[in-house]
């Protein structure tokens, strides 16, 4: 069984947020019908949350596909498909089974055997699931709605790998859909979840469209987070994808969308005095920004020279400059984010303040030989641009010859996987993780130092991933506290990537939208719009 | 959005205002201040046209002597604060002075204008000298221009941008390519016109050359349509910088050129106006001013 | 006159096959490899292998260039990179509002300039004509999105009247179409509107002065209509010229304009494309719009017969 005694640990603090939805509370007061058109945070570019980690991926995910299990607003473990599950004594055997009534999109019903398909190959991609993977000896189906899964080695995170919250997540598809090899995208996009994906009506660069699944079958629960209940009120919901920032504030005031999912933080103002609006944080624990060296070529192949780094970046002119409103935004030097429900959250190792000189200083002793750095800005996520252009003044200052590569996102998601040297490949890039992907050993992807085979930047610190094995295995919350402390130092040491803040994202919506759910990612369910 | 097609249409230029043309600027040089200002005077779009753009070349050439401050140093602090005494354009969402920004603009939208236009002309008219001479090159040479001149020159520029990595060099390749073709046809048809002329055949008869001929016999008669043609391209490079910017595939986002800055203040059109404003007004009124230059020069050197 | 059209037809050929040229040679010409970036982050080295042969990258370049003629011949452009949906799929779904985009601001720009063109060159060197001439180099001077961005804060924010972004289709009712398209044909048309206004002036004044005129004239016909019946006839040959070379700028002012107020059409999907490297898509419409234009400029050509008996090829 999970470990109780952790979960109440991580709620903690956030109790008085826990299992609250925004709007009304009353499910019955809820209206019926209409369409929500939304402005999601992103363009819907690839349809398979397997393939990629992309949040607009796994946004449409949560659409369209269910979970075996899930995490609700305090981040606790809750059943959503399973019915029941039972564990071994010895912890080693996990048999699951399914509730009734769970179909696909395309009237057939979910088998336990889809579930072990699609976990398999969740499980080959996703960091977490490689882990659970590694420690299962086998896992199969027992009868149409149950399976079993026996561990080889000892894994507490079980429940916690098959209910994670954020990118990969583990949505449970057509065992032959979830027969396609893990690096080539699905061809169908069926699920069980509460709405369907009309395909015709799909224009990319413009809009997806999801009509209601009527034949979702929702939990008898209340919902929180992603846990409980999805019951859904909407006829559709429409993703309108408007390449304009201001004309998306425009049209928000002017009632021609709903549901504003990422407005840049300068909009914020504005859109709290507008009497129309809410503006809310869906997922108060935050995001944490990071820049990623790349470990195999020069200069950040040194340590010295990485170093160097973390007395250029100061997290306060970053997010000042790049992101605006310091009511949303905070300096952190934990790698495991600070505040409310983050249980790792530590200053151990951080260096006191930005210090130009010393930064010139280990390049030197790093024999970084002025090279040009190639840094990687994708012109169209105004999240990582701003950032982006603050850091290269900070880096040039710092004694770094920055050789700034303007692109999309897109373009920047795919060249980063390029492991050559520079010009073709790169050495520094920008991103942003929620916290849910950043505030535990485990499923914090940049802290892998397996080399060749970690996150994009392939540090190669082996005595990192020792260190997470041992988190993973450790039972009581102080031992896990003490090792994450390590963990940070040794980050800051050999640093896997430097950290530039912690910031909120606010959501904005009309008051006619209701029942807009607490959770680390934008869920669609549970919404209604009054008359 | 490309060169607007001057007025006429074949872009040719008449035999007959060719001769004009260089009627007019013999006259001129027999007596130089006189005459000169006489034609400016009877010409005041030339004139008006000349000293906005004078106005413009001065401050940004001079940038650093208008009070200005550094275009690239960020103020965290003092971002998105309107026009004021102190930042007299305001400051974008970095902190950084748009007023500078502004001046400091002017330079790379002048040198891509200017960049764009004198290559092109070389260019295009190396290929029209060319062809037009050659009988059995024109015809592969032009079926080329007409498949150029077929995809609408924004989508070109943009499909060439995406091939290469941004940068202010290819940024100018991208410009100069979709006005070679209209360059190559006004240059070419004069060269078809041209080799017909009697001290052509003359100078042929004597034994020239054919490149004595194109350069001393032909290509004095294009120059006149020449730069007027150069002063419509510089015209239009500048506003289709301008729109590669705005679309997110032109100049890198460190330069500030001012289809960047309009580009970086997309966003911020209500909430900071002031952003798209500036550089705007300043890039319209460069535009016009080249514009009222290539009118005024194409009345005066009787260009057809 | 049949065997005049069919000259004029057979002769669009070699430049579409410039064009289509220049299309195949986009993809092969990249620095990426189009194969890695169709296989996607996670992908080995043997699946980028099979994603280029399944490209048919691997085969020589012109049996390459036998199938990708092949394969348009039949309608066939090819599948998304990111979407995976076909190119021709994404370039129908889009195309309505483009096309109700171009027309309207083609229809605004004439029926403004024309007269306006006719008027300055009737009133040659007064202050009307000082004044349009004035405005139109203003008009084709401006930043498009520049003036976009104005009017949608005019019209759309400050005075409410008409939606900020978005498009509705023919299909869900004429007045909220046409609400969502005004502005965008507006912003669009102006600079066309500068340029018909110009090239109707010049025309109209070399018409005016000839000897026919003036005989209308000294005959006592009401101004309007020797301009009308008479002048403008014989001047509109280069307008419609203008129009044909026009509607390249149009596409070009399009797809800034489909960008200001977020009109899902083929300008955007270019923009899209392109800046993500998407070379099938790219490909796509460029040889759609090009294929658009070169018929465009085919039908005035023909239209050229009818208008001015004096011209046979």
């Amino acid at each position: 069984m999970a470990d109780l005694s952790r979960r109440k640990f991580l709620a903690g603090t956030t109790a008085a947020t826990a299992a609250l939805t925004l709007g009304a509370p009353n499910v019955a007061a809820q209206k019926k019908g209409g369409t929500l058109r939304v402005m999601p945070h992103a363009d819907l570019k690839a349809v398979d949350p397997i393939w990629t980690t992309a949040y607009i991926t796994r946004n449409h995910g949560y659409m369209i596909y269910d979970t075996l299990f899930t995490t609700d607003a305090s981040l606790q473990i809750k059943p959503q498909m399973v019915e029941k599950h039972t564990v071994s004594a010895d912890h080693r055997k996990y048999s699951f089974t399914l509730r009734d009534g769970l179909k696909f999109h395309d009237g057939q019903a979910v088998t336990a055997e889809d579930c072990v398909v699609s976990l398999s190959r969740w499980g080959k991609k996703d960091a977490l699931g490689k882990l659970l993977f590694a420690a299962t000896e086998t896992i199969k189906a027992v009868d149409r709605k149950t399976f079993v899964l026996e561990l080889g080695s000892p894994f507490g995170l079980v429940l916690d790998a098959l209910g994670k919250p954020s990118s990969n997540v583990p949505f449970i598809m057509p065992a032959r859909v979830a027969a396609t090899s893990e690096n080539e995208q699905i061809k169908e996009s069926i699920g069980s979840g509460p709405y369907r994906f009309v395909k015709d009506e799909w224009q990319p660069g413009n809009q997806v469209v999801y009509v209601r699944n009527g034949d979702y079958v929702p939990r008898n629960e209340n919902p929180s987070g992603a846990a409980g209940g999805k019951r859904v009120f909407l006829d559709r919901v429409v993703w309108r994808h408007i390449p304009d920032a201001g004309t998306v504030y425009a049209a928000l005031e002017a009632g021609e969308i709903d549901y504003w999912e990422a407005p840049g933080l300068d909009f914020i103002p504005r859109l709290e005095k507008n009497a129309n609006l809410s503006v809310i944080v869906t997922d108060p624990r935050g995001n944490t920004g990071w820049l990623r060296p790349n470990h195999l070529h020069p200069p950040f192949n040194n340590k010295k020279c990485r170093q160097a780094l973390l007395y250029m970046i100061d997290q306060d002119t970053v997010l000042q400059g790049g992101l605006g409103q310091s009511k949303y935004f905070q300096s952190c030097p934990g790698y495991f984010l600070c505040g409310d429900g983050l249980p790792y959250q530590s200053a151990a190792g951080a260096p006191a303040k930005p210090d130009f000189e010393r930064a010139k200083q280990l390049l030197k002793e790093g024999g970084y030989d002025g090279r040009p750095v190639v840094l990687m800005d994708p012109t169209d996520y105004p999240t990582i641009h701003g950032p982006t252009l603050v850091m290269r003044e900070l880096l040039q200052k710092g004694g770094l010859n920055v050789d700034l590569a303007a692109m999309d996102w897109g373009s920047l998601v795919t060249r980063r996987a390029k492991k050559e040297p520079p010009p073709a490949g790169w050495n520094l890039f920008v991103t942003w993780w929620i916290s849910a992907d950043a505030m535990t050993p485990a499923v914090n992807a940049g802290l892998s130092g397996a080399g060749d085979k970690a996150w994009f930047g392939w540090p190669t610190i082996p005595e990192l991933d020792k260190l997470r094995s041992e988190w993973v295995r450790a039972v009581e919350p102080v031992r896990k506290k003490q090792i994450a402390e390590q963990i940070q130092l040794l980050a800051y040491d050999e640093v896997p990537y430097v950290l530039w803040g912690q910031f909120k994202q606010p959501t904005a919506f009309r008051k006619s939208v209701r029942g807009v759910l607490n959770f680390a990612c934008a869920v669609f369910w549970n919404i209604s719009i009054d008359a | 959005m490309g060169s607007p097609p001057t007025d006429s249409a074949p872009l040719e230029p008449s035999l007959g205002a060719l001769a004009g043309g260089d009627l007019a600027l013999a006259g001129a040089s027999a007596r130089p201040g006189g005459t000169a200002w006489r034609f400016l005077k009877r010409n005041p779009t030339l004139l008006a046209g000349l000293v906005f753009l004078a106005l413009i070349v001065l401050a940004s050439a001079g940038a650093s002597l208008w009070w200005t401050r550094d275009p690239q140093s960020m103020r965290p602090i003092a971002r998105l604060r309107p026009p004021s005494l102190e930042q007299w354009f305001g400051t974008d969402h970095f902190g950084r002075d748009l007023y500078s920004r502004t001046i400091y603009g002017g330079r790379i939208s002048l040198a891509v204008g200017a960049a764009v236009a004198v290559i092109s002309l070389i260019i295009g008219t190396g290929i029209g000298l060319v062809s037009g001479y050659f009988r059995r090159l024109d015809a592969v040479v032009m079926r080329v221009m007409d498949g150029l001149m077929a995809i609408p020159s924004i989508l070109l520029a943009l499909a060439l941008m995406a091939l290469v990595r941004a940068s202010l060099q290819s940024v100018i390749i991208a410009l100069v390519i979709p006005e070679i073709p209209r360059t190559v046809r006004l240059v070419r048809a004069s060269v078809l016109s041209l080799r017909e002329l009697v001290m052509v055949e003359g100078a042929r008869a004597v034994g020239a050359g054919t490149p004595r001929i194109l350069l001393r016999y032909i290509l004095p008669a294009l120059v006149a349509p020449l730069i007027v043609q150069g002063t419509y391209i510089c015209a239009s490079a500048m506003l289709v910088e301008a729109y590669l910017s705005f679309l997110g595939a032109g100049t890198p986002p460190h330069i500030p050129s001012w289809g960047n800055i309009m580009a970086e203040g997309r966003a911020y059109v209500q909430l900071a106006f002031w952003i798209i404003l500036f550089p705007g007004l300043f890039l319209g009124f460069t535009v016009l001013a080249v514009n009222m230059i290539g009118d005024g020069l194409r009345d005066l050197l009787k260009v057809r | 006159m049949l065997p005049l059209i069919l000259r004029r037809l057979l002769a669009t050929i070699p430049v579409m096959g410039v064009v289509a040229l220049f299309v195949f040679a986009l993809l092969r010409v990249t620095p990426g490899d189009p194969a890695a970036i169709i296989a996607g982050d996670y992908a080995t080295p043997q699946d980028i292998e099979r994603i280029r042969a399944a490209l048919g990258l691997d085969r020589p370049l012109l049996v390459q260039i036998g199938i990708w003629l092949g394969q348009l011949l039949r309608g066939d452009l090819g599948t998304s990179i990111f979407s995976g949906l076909p190119v021709t799929t994404l370039i129908k779904q889009r195309l309505e509002p483009t096309a109700a985009l171009t027309i309207l601001a083609m229809l605004l720009a004439v029926s403004a300039a024309v007269p306006l063109g006719v008027l300055a060159a009737w009133k040659q060197g007064s202050w009307i004509d000082r004044a349009v001439m004035g405005i139109a180099v203003a008009g084709f001077s401006m930043p498009v999105f520049w003036l976009g961005f104005l009017l949608v804060y005019v019209f759309a924010v400050w005075l409410g009247l008409l939606p900020v972004q978005g498009y509705t289709p023919f299909s869900a009712g004429f007045w909220p179409f046409l609400r969502h398209l005004i502005l965008p044909a507006l912003t669009l048309s102006l600079v066309f509107m500068a340029l018909i206004a110009r090239m109707t002036r010049a025309s109209m004044l070399g018409v005016l002065g000839e000897d026919y005129i003036r005989t209308a004239f000294a005959k006592g016909l009401a101004p309007w209509a020797v301009l009308t019946r008479h002048a403008l006839k014989s001047a509109s040959l280069p307008i419609v010229t203008i129009i044909g070379v026009g509607f390249a700028l149009l596409i070009g002012g399009a797809v800034v304009t489909e960008s200001v107020f977020a009109l899902p059409g083929i300008g955007r999907l270019s923009v899209d494309a392109i800046l993500r490297r998407d070379y099938p898509v790219i490909q796509g419409v460029i040889l759609i719009v090009s294929g658009v234009y070169v018929l465009l400029n085919l039908v005035i050509d023909l239209l050229y017969l009818f208008l001015d008996p004096r011209i046979r090829y």
